[in-house]
This record gives structure tokens, C-alpha cells and sequence, in this order.
């Protein structure tokens, strides 16, 4: 019961894989991983109430790791929907995408649960390998190689990253001589004076901060957002900033007393998150880059509410990086919906989109409203909350600053909506989106505007998850 | 919680009318068909205005406090409520809003071609942001309603505007938001200083620190002077009023801009008292300039809706001019000047629509000399055109005469300064008017113009009603603010006094 998720998933690993042994019917094998995405779901699901620890300690299975495991299936089955045609995947590696998918998901649900140095690092490599085979997966039928290069900068920055996370790693060990994560930070926390704590710590985050995309580990971002196929966009977008959050707040929660360097460290690297992507997203014409950037903006957000060390603020960083991942998702949606072989959509193909499917254009316009932050939606709530907490703290300035932030950022989104329904469309022919593509797109925003209209459960529910590592 | 009234006989007329016509436009969604989206929205817009009605009878004049008060928590962990009441200030302002949805529906009848349903669905969201935002007394509630609003609005611009709706919509949408950034950080500040609430009668009155206050000041000037549009900050409004459809300019005219000075009323003056009356003189010859260069600017236009987009900066000039005057003539003057431009300026909007649909030029050269042909359009316009430039007898002369006489008690040289705006109305009024009705020698061949049809009578009929009600009879609107502003000049001076005394304690 306590390790059902993960061993549904390295089920559905398996299956995959022997179906892909035999002669390959893609067709099939795509319905064969939305049900076993379900079965996953499903299996998280029932597992939710589980309790325990396993592996002498190292593996931590609580309301805390079992929310975040409901909400990684969760992202990857709509991922798995919204992708289902796999429209710029070679035929031949469908198989393989999709295992890798299940592989990489599992590394996450792993990294959520851990509790200890090494078994934190194995779960992370896990799943960042994964992706790192699944980035130029994509059909190379234009000969552009861009997928190539995306894969290679995004291994070469996932290595540096991880490089950086072992290195404090091994100053965590030298400095108190033991890899289990409570016992380290708690003898940490008597030496926020010496330098070599605080550099351990940092190091460390920067593992996750380059999950997250955060300054100063977000150079990836825009061009692995813009090569990767849209489908693999979607789940890099989404999936593992979850489980990233889950791990900052995780260890953050940890830091006690003295940790005030910590404090301006973060501080310094969410201001700088938000300016850099918003200004950089203002030029783009690309909606893959332009989302990269606006999601290296928001990563800086969700340090707002972590950086704050406050039960609220935990609390309120996990219900913005959910209502995050629900926009997103639904931007993407849109994304893969309207690009007919899987080719990268400029923001002027959209002209007109609300003529050619007008569901797909309120989708996307509430999205984009959402994540500009304007109310009443999750986006809206979602700021209010992290800057009450941080202003609760006497971060006024900060809060300013994020506060002008807001303002830049609403003229990209904006200049998307106004492609989507205030222009005419170039080319008439309707945009054809399945019956599952509706609902999804409906399910989606709904829980936008829920999540914004009555955010108290959902805040409650946060709470109660965080409180639960505390 | 003892500013709040609950009226018994009305448990829930405030919220029927903010959710009727959200409700209205959620149905909409579903349906497919022009004809009936028209219908529908007049429907249910009418029926905002009569449930509306009920206020102002049952409303106590003899009562500052807010009244048809519903209270409900909405997100316990941040205590934020939702609450909402009117008083004295706002419940003019509830009643214009109702009152001119049903106009601004009647008057998109045949001017909105395409995508009818979306339009509706625009306008009866608008109409519960505005609604909510006049209504509101939780701070949040009202940031929400506030920015909530741009989106219909800018929708409403950006899809049925003008050739450069474009450059339009964006730039309304940046200078409002970007505007009023600020005051979500002051709104954050206030709920941490004021013991965790959003409450915004327990926010006023409130000893701040001076600096404290001029920053918050600050916050909310940056915001509603935007909102009004006060000089330097005027620039969105030509743009947004010239591209926006007929029915957007109206409900930008009448409704949206009294925004601003509402905000004034009730968040600058009784939260900041001390910055109010720390800044006043800047904000007063603000004013002053945006009458005198709203005047200048309206006088030189070639383009009708520019014309009456320049006057209204004129016009809520007067309207902050009697705001921070800070006596009672001048704040009843006010606020009966907001409803007063929201009357006269929407319909002068409508006329220039009406035009508009027959020539599709806002060209005042293209309009010239058209009072041969089209009699009851002119009688109409001529009688707007009176009021806006404060004809005794009409509206605008009853608020006018208010606010300059309260400047005149504030301070001589400003009031003289307020004159010449007075003067130049009357010349670009007069101006516009003469061109359309006569026009010159060079007249366009206008005989094929078709007369008023009586959709358009009905609509025009309801603001010239109110111009005379208002400027022949204006006591029982001056009656229903009355306690209200009495009991907020009250509050300030008693508050200056006490401000003063602890000022001397300190120094001796």
C-alpha cells in the first residue's frame, strides 16, 4: 500500500516495454498508456491515506509525499491526454517515449518521498535522465536538429546542476557526518554562522531551483522549451516543478533559527527570477519560449511564499505552484491542440483562434488572464496570498518589487489574447479538438475558477499537507 | 460593525443585483442566437434596473450608516469577507449603473453586427463588476471587482473597436493595471496594520502614521487618478473613448471614470485624512489644469468623440475640484456632477453613435449641417449639449454652481482660476453644435440621412427625462447623500482636531 504509486508506475514501465517487444501497433499502444496513466492516478489515489517510512528511514511516506504524488499523477495524465496524439514523435520510439515518461514520473514520486542525501539524488537523476532522452525524441523530419541541441543543453545544464547539488552534498556529510536529511539540518542549524553551512544548503537547492527553472540555473529553459516536442514541453513544464516545490519546501522547512542569510539569498534569487523572465518574455514570438520565461517569472513567485519559513507561507506556495501547473496545463493544451503536425506555434498563428474553436480560445484567454494574475481566477488569489504572507513578514520592498512585476508581465499575456480574439483569422480552417480535449479543457477551467473563487479548501488542505512534515 | 445596517425587508437585493446579470451572461454562454442574445440581455439588464428600484425607496436618508448590508465569510484564512452596502456616497452611483445597462444594450442594437452573444456576455459582466465595486466594503472584494473589470472591458474595445482598437485596449488595460498595482500593496499593508481585516469601514479614521499615510496617499492617488483621469494621467482616455463601440464609451463615460472620484470619497479622504489635507493643493490645481487643458484640448478636435473625450476631462476636473475642496457644497456638488457627466456625457456618446451608424465617420466635417434633415436628432443633441456645458435649467448647472461655490469658500483665486474651464465648455459645445446643426456653405450632401427611428427615441428619451429632473428639481438626489457627507466631513474635521491636539502634546 505504501509503495503502490511507485510500483504501478514501474508496472506500467514494464508493460510498455513488452509491448513494445512485439510488432507495434501505435494506435494500440497510446490507448494502452492513457489506461495505465488512469490505473497510476488510480493507484496514488488509493494510496493517499498511506502512513509509514521505508527503506531504514530513507523513504517518507506521508500526507505531505502522497498529496504531491496525487498531484504528479494527476499533471501526467492530462499530460498524457493532451499529448495523446504524439504528434512529433517518430512512430518508431512511441513505445520508448512513453516509457521513459513512466520512468521519469516514477523518479519524481520517488524524489517527493525522500528523506535521505543519496536516495534524493538517485530519484532526482532518475527522472532528469529520462527527459533528457525524451527532448530529442522529436521527429527529425524538417532536418533542423533543434531537438539536438535542446537535449544537449538540457543535459549539459541538468549535469552542472546536479554537479553543484552533489558537491553540497558532500559538505552537508563533512559537516555533520550523516546523509538522513532531519539529522543533518538539525546539526546544520547550529552553524548558519559559518559559511560552509549556508553554502551546503544552497548548493543543494540549486538541484532543485534548476527543476524549478529559478535564476540562476533557468538558461535552459527557453530553448528546451522551444525544441522539445510540444508534448514533452507540456510535461517539463509542469511535472517536475511540482515535486521541485515539494523538495524546496521539504528542506526549506528544515532550516531553523539563525537562517536569515537563506532568507536574502532566496530573496535575491525571486526578484531576479521574476525581472529576467518577464522582461525577456515581453519580445518573444514563439508561445513555447514565451511560456518558458513567464514560468522562470512565477518559479520566483513560489520562492515568495517559501522564503517567508512560515507554516502560511508553505501552504501558499503549494496552492500557487498547483494553480501554476492547472494554467499551464491549459496552455498547453491549447498549444498541442492547434499545432497540426506538432510544429512550434508562434503566437501569430493564433490569429482568430476564437472563431476557429471558441472553446480552445476561452481556454487559453483564461489561462493567460490567470497567469497575469488578474482576478478572479487562481493566478489572482495565488499572488494575494504570497504577497500578504511575505508583506506579513516586513518584505515591503520585496513585495513592491513583485507587485511591479505583475504589472510587465500582463502585456505578453495580453498580446496573446489579443491574437486569439480581437483579430481575424489568416486561415478559416477550424481547429478539430476530440471529446477529450474538451473536457479536459473544461475540467481545467473550472478548477481555475474555483481554485480562485472559494481558494479555502484548497488552502486548508495545503496546510494541513505541509503540516504534516513540520 | 456598528456602520452597517441591515435592512430586513431587503435581505439580499444587493447581491440579486450583482449576480443577476452574471448569472444572465453564464447562461448566454449556451445559447446560439443573435436575436435572442439581444432580447435577453435587455431583459435581463431591464430587470436589474426595476429590481434596483427598491433601494432608493426603502433606502433612510436619516442614516450614514451602509445599509442592505450582507455579510458572509469568504476565505476564512486570510479573513477575507464578503460584504457588501450602500450608503449615502454610493447608492447614486448603484442606481446609474443599473439604470444605464439597459440604455447601453438598446443602443448596441444594430450598431453590434458580429458576435452578439459575446457582446452581451460583455456588457452583464461589466455591469456586476461595476455594481460590485460601488457595493463593496471588503477591500479585496473590491480589488477583485476592480481588476475583474478590465477584462470585459478590454475585450469589449479590442474586438468591436475602431481601426486602432488595437493600440487602444492595450494601453487602457496597462495604465488601469499598472495604476493600481500600488494600491494592492497599500490594501496588504492596511489589513496587517488594522489587526488582520480587510474591512474597509474599520480602516478609516484609523490614527496612521503621517508618513505612512502619504504613501498610501500616494497608492491610492496613483490608482484613481488614473481611474478619473486626472491630468497628467489622462492620455488612455482619448484613445480608449475613440476606438471603444458606442455602448463601451458610454459605460466608460458614465460609469467607469466614476470610479476614480468614488474612490476618492470613500478610501482617500476617511483613511488618509491627514495626507489628504497635507496634499490637497496639489490635487486642487491638478484639477484645476485638467479643466483648463480639457477645455483647450476639446476646442481644437475635429473628431466628435475626442471632442466629448477631451470634455470629460474637463468635466471630472470640477468633480475632484469639489472633492478636495473639502466642504459640503463642494462633495455633495461632486457627487452630484458624477451622475450628472454620467447622464450627459453618455447620451452625447449615444448621439455621436447614432451619427456614426449612419456615416461611419466621426469626422465633425462629415456631420456638418445635418439639423435639416434629421430634426429630432439636433433637438436631442442641443439639449445635451446645454447640459454639458451647464445651462441653468439642466444638470450640470446645479452641480457646477455647487462645486464652484464650495471653491469659492475653500479659496478665491482658485475658484477664478475654475472660470475660464466653465467659459471654454460653453465654446466647444456651442462650437460642435453649430457645426452639426448648420454647418457652412460647404456642407456635405446629407438628404439621404434617415431621421431618429423610435429604438433610438426610447434610449435618448431617459437622459433628457433626468437632465431636466436633476436641473429643475435636485433636492431629493441632494437628499439621499446628505447625512453621508455630513457624517464623512464630521469624521474629517473631528479627526483633523484630534490630529491637531496630539501634534501639540508632542511639541510641548
Amino acid at each position: 500500500m505504501q509503495f503502490l504509486p511507485e510500483l504501478t508506475l514501474l508496472g506500467a514501465g514494464l508493460v510498455i516495454f513488452l509491448v513494445s517487444l512485439g510488432k507495434t501497433d501505435t494506435d494500440k499502444i497510446k490507448t494502452v498508456a492513457i489506461w495505465l496513466g488512469a490505473a497510476v492516478l488510480a493507484a496514488t489515489l488509493v494510496s493517499s491515506g498511506a502512513q509509514g517510512s521505508l527503506f531504514y528511514d530513507s523513504y517518507k511516506i506521508d500526507l505531505y509525499s502522497q498529496v504531491f504524488k496525487c498531484l504528479i499523477a494527476g499533471a501526467m495524465f492530462v499530460v498524457l491526454i493532451l499529448g495523446r496524439k504524439l504528434k512529433d514523435i517518430k512512430n518508431s520510439v512511441h513505445p520508448e517515449y512513453y516509457l521513459f515518461l513512466f520512468i521519469s514520473v516514477l523518479g519524481l514520486m520517488m524524489l517527493v518521498s525522500s528523506v535521505e542525501l543519496l536516495a534524493i539524488f538517485v530519484a532526482l537523476e532518475l527522472s532528469s535522465f529520462a527527459v533528457y532522452i525524451m527532448v530529442p525524441m522529436r521527429d527529425d523530419s524538417g532536418n533542423y536538429r533543434f531537438q539536438m541541441e535542446a537535449g544537449i543543453k538540457y543535459l549539459l545544464f541538468g549535469v552542472t546542476a546536479t554537479g553543484f547539488m552533489l558537491f553540497g552534498m558532500s559538505y552537508m556529510f563533512g559537516l555533520t557526518g550523516s546523509t538522513q536529511l532531519p539529522v543533518v539540518m538539525e546539526k546544520l542549524s547550529y552553524m548558519y554562522d559559518q559559511p560552509a553551512a549556508i553554502i551546503a544548503i544552497m548548493m543543494v537547492l540549486a538541484g532543485f531551483f534548476y527543476k524549478l527553472a529559478l535564476f540562476p540555473f533557468h538558461f535552459w529553459v527557453p530553448d528546451v522549451y522551444e525544441g522539445a516536442s510540444n508534448e514533452t514541453t507540456a510535461f517539463i513544464a509542469s511535472v517536475p516543478k511540482l515535486a521541485a516545490v515539494a523538495l524546496l519546501i521539504r528542506i526549506v522547512s528544515m532550516v531553523n533559527g539563525e537562517g536569515q542569510v537563506i532568507v536574502n539569498i532566496l530573496m535575491v534569487c525571486a526578484v531576479l527570477s521574476m525581472f529576467y523572465g518577464n522582461l525577456s518574455a515581453l519580445v518573444q514570438t514563439d508561445i513555447k519560449r514565451m511560456l518558458g520565461f513567464s514560468g522562470i517569472a512565477h518559479a520566483g513567485f513560489v520562492l515568495l511564499g517559501i522564503l517567508t519559513f512560515q507554516l502560511s507561507g508553505y501552504a501558499n506556495a503549494l496552492y500557487y505552484i498547483i494553480g501554476y501547473v492547472v494554467m499551464n496545463l491549459a496552455c498547453f493544451l491549447v498549444i498541442c491542440s492547434i499545432s497540426k503536425n506538432g510544429e512550434n506555434v508562434q503566437i501569430s498563428d493564433l490569429n482568430g483562434l476564437h472563431k476557429r474553436s471558441p472553446l480552445l480560445a476561452l481556454t487559453l484567454a483564461v489561462a493567460l488572464f490567470a497567469l497575469a494574475g488578474i482576478p478572479p481566477f487562481v493566478g489572482f488569489m495565488g499572488k494575494f496570498m504570497l504577497l500578504t504572507g511575505a508583506l506579513k513578514q516586513g518584505y515591503l520592498f520585496l513585495v513592491i518589487l513583485a507587485a511591479i512585476n505583475t504589472a510587465i508581465a500582463i502585456f505578453y499575456y495580453l498580446s496573446v489574447v489579443r491574437v486569439t480574439f480581437c483579430s481575424d483569422p489568416d486561415n478559416n480552417s477550424p481547429v478539430v479538438s476530440g471529446i477529450f480535449t474538451n473536457a479536459t479543457s473544461i475540467v481545467l477551467l473550472l478548477i481555475i475558477v474555483i481554485m480562485g473563487v472559494a481558494p479555502q479548501g484548497f488552502i486548508n488542505f495545503a496546510t494541513s499537507a505541509v503540516q504534516s512534515i513540520m | 460593525m456598528d456602520q452597517l445596517l441591515i435592512n430586513p425587508n431587503y435581505p439580499h437585493i444587493l447581491s440579486t443585483l450583482v449576480f443577476l446579470p452574471l448569472a444572465g451572461a453564464i447562461l448566454l454562454l449556451f445559447v446560439k442566437n443573435e436575436f435572442f442574445a439581444r432580447y435577453w440581455a435587455l431583459g435581463i439588464t431591464a430587470l436589474t434596473a426595476i429590481l434596483s428600484i427598491p433601494l432608493v425607496s426603502a433606502f433612510d436618508t436619516s442614516s450614514a450608516k451602509f445599509q442592505f448590508v450582507e455579510q458572509y465569510n469568504w476565505v476564512d484564512s486570510l479573513n477575507i469577507q464578503y460584504v457588501i452596502g450602500v450608503d449615502g456616497i454610493s447608492i447614486l452611483l448603484v442606481m446609474l449603473t443599473t439604470f444605464i445597462m439597459p440604455l447601453c444594450v438598446l443602443a448596441s442594437w444594430s450598431y453590434i453586427k458580429t458576435r452578439v452573444q459575446t457582446f452581451m456576455i460583455c456588457l452583464m459582466i461589466m455591469e456586476t463588476a461595476m455594481l460590485g465595486v460601488f457595493m463593496a466594503l471588503d477591500f479585496v472584494l473590491f480589488y477583485i471587482l476592480w481588476e475583474a473589470m478590465l477584462i470585459p472591458m478590454y475585450l469589449l474595445i479590442g474586438i468591436w473597436g475602431g481601426p486602432r482598437k488595437i493600440y487602444a485596449s492595450i494601453k487602457f488595460f496597462l495604465y488601469t493595471l499598472a495604476g493600481s498595482i500600488m494600491l494592492l500593496v497599500g490594501i496588504i499593508w492596511l489589513y496587517k496594520t488594522n489587526n488582520y481585516s480587510f474591512f474597509i469601514p474599520d480602516m478609516m479614521w484609523q490614527s496612521y502614521s503621517l508618513t505612512a499615510q502619504i504613501y498610501l496617499f500616494l497608492a491610492f492617488f496613483l490608482a484613481f487618478a488614473i481611474k478619473v483621469p486626472m491630468f497628467p494621467f489622462h492620455t488612455w482616455l482619448p484613445a480608449a473613448h475613440v476606438e471603444a463601440p458606442t455602448a463601451g464609451s458610454v459605460i466608460l463615460a458614465s460609469v467607469l471614470l466614476k470610479m476614480g472620484t468614488y474612490g476618492f470619497l470613500r478610501f482617500a479622504l476617511p483613511i488618509t485624512p491627514e495626507a489628504t489635507t497635507l496634499l490637497m493643493p496639489y490635487v486642487l490645481w491638478l484639477s484645476i489644469a485638467g479643466i483648463i487643458y480639457g477645455g483647450f484640448t476639446a476646442l481644437a478636435q475635429q473628431d466628435m468623440k475626442k471632442l466629448i473625450a477631451y470634455s470629460s476631462v474637463g468635466h471630472m476636473g470640477f468633480v475632484t475640484l469639489g472633492i478636495f475642496v473639502m466642504n459640503i457644497d463642494g462633495i455633495e456638488g461632486s457627487i452630484l456632477q458624477m451622475i450628472n457627466h454620467g447622464i450627459t456625457t453618455g447620451a452625447l456618446f449615444l448621439c455621436v453613435g447614432m451619427i456614426y451608424e449612419r456615416t461611419h465617420s466621426r469626422e465633425l466635417r462629415s456631420a456638418t449641417g445635418v439639423g435639416k434633415y434629421m430634426p429630432i436628432y439636433v433637438t436631442f443633441l442641443t439639449f445635451f449639449s446645454l447640459s454639458s456645458f451647464g445651462f441653468p435649467g439642466t444638470n450640470s448647472f446645479v452641480g457646477e454652481f455647487m462645486i464652484l461655490a464650495g471653491a469659492f469658500k475653500h479659496s478665491i483665486p482658485l475658484a477664478l482660476a475654475a472660470i475660464p474651464g466653465a467659459v471654454l465648455a460653453a465654446a466647444y459645445m456651442l462650437r460642435m453644435l453649430q457645426k452639426i446643426v448648420w454647418g457652412g456653405t460647404d456642407n456635405p450632401d446629407q438628404s439621404w440621412l434617415k431621421d431618429l427611428n423610435l429604438r433610438e427615441i426610447i434610449t435618448l428619451c431617459p437622459f433628457l427625462f433626468f437632465v431636466f429632473w436633476i436641473g429643475l428639481g435636485p433636492q431629493p438626489f441632494i437628499d439621499l447623500m446628505h447625512i453621508s457627507v455630513i457624517n464623512l466631513l464630521d469624521q474629517f474635521h473631528a479627526h483633523q482636531a484630534q490630529a491637531v491636539a496630539a501634534a501639540e502634546l508632542i511639541l510641548h
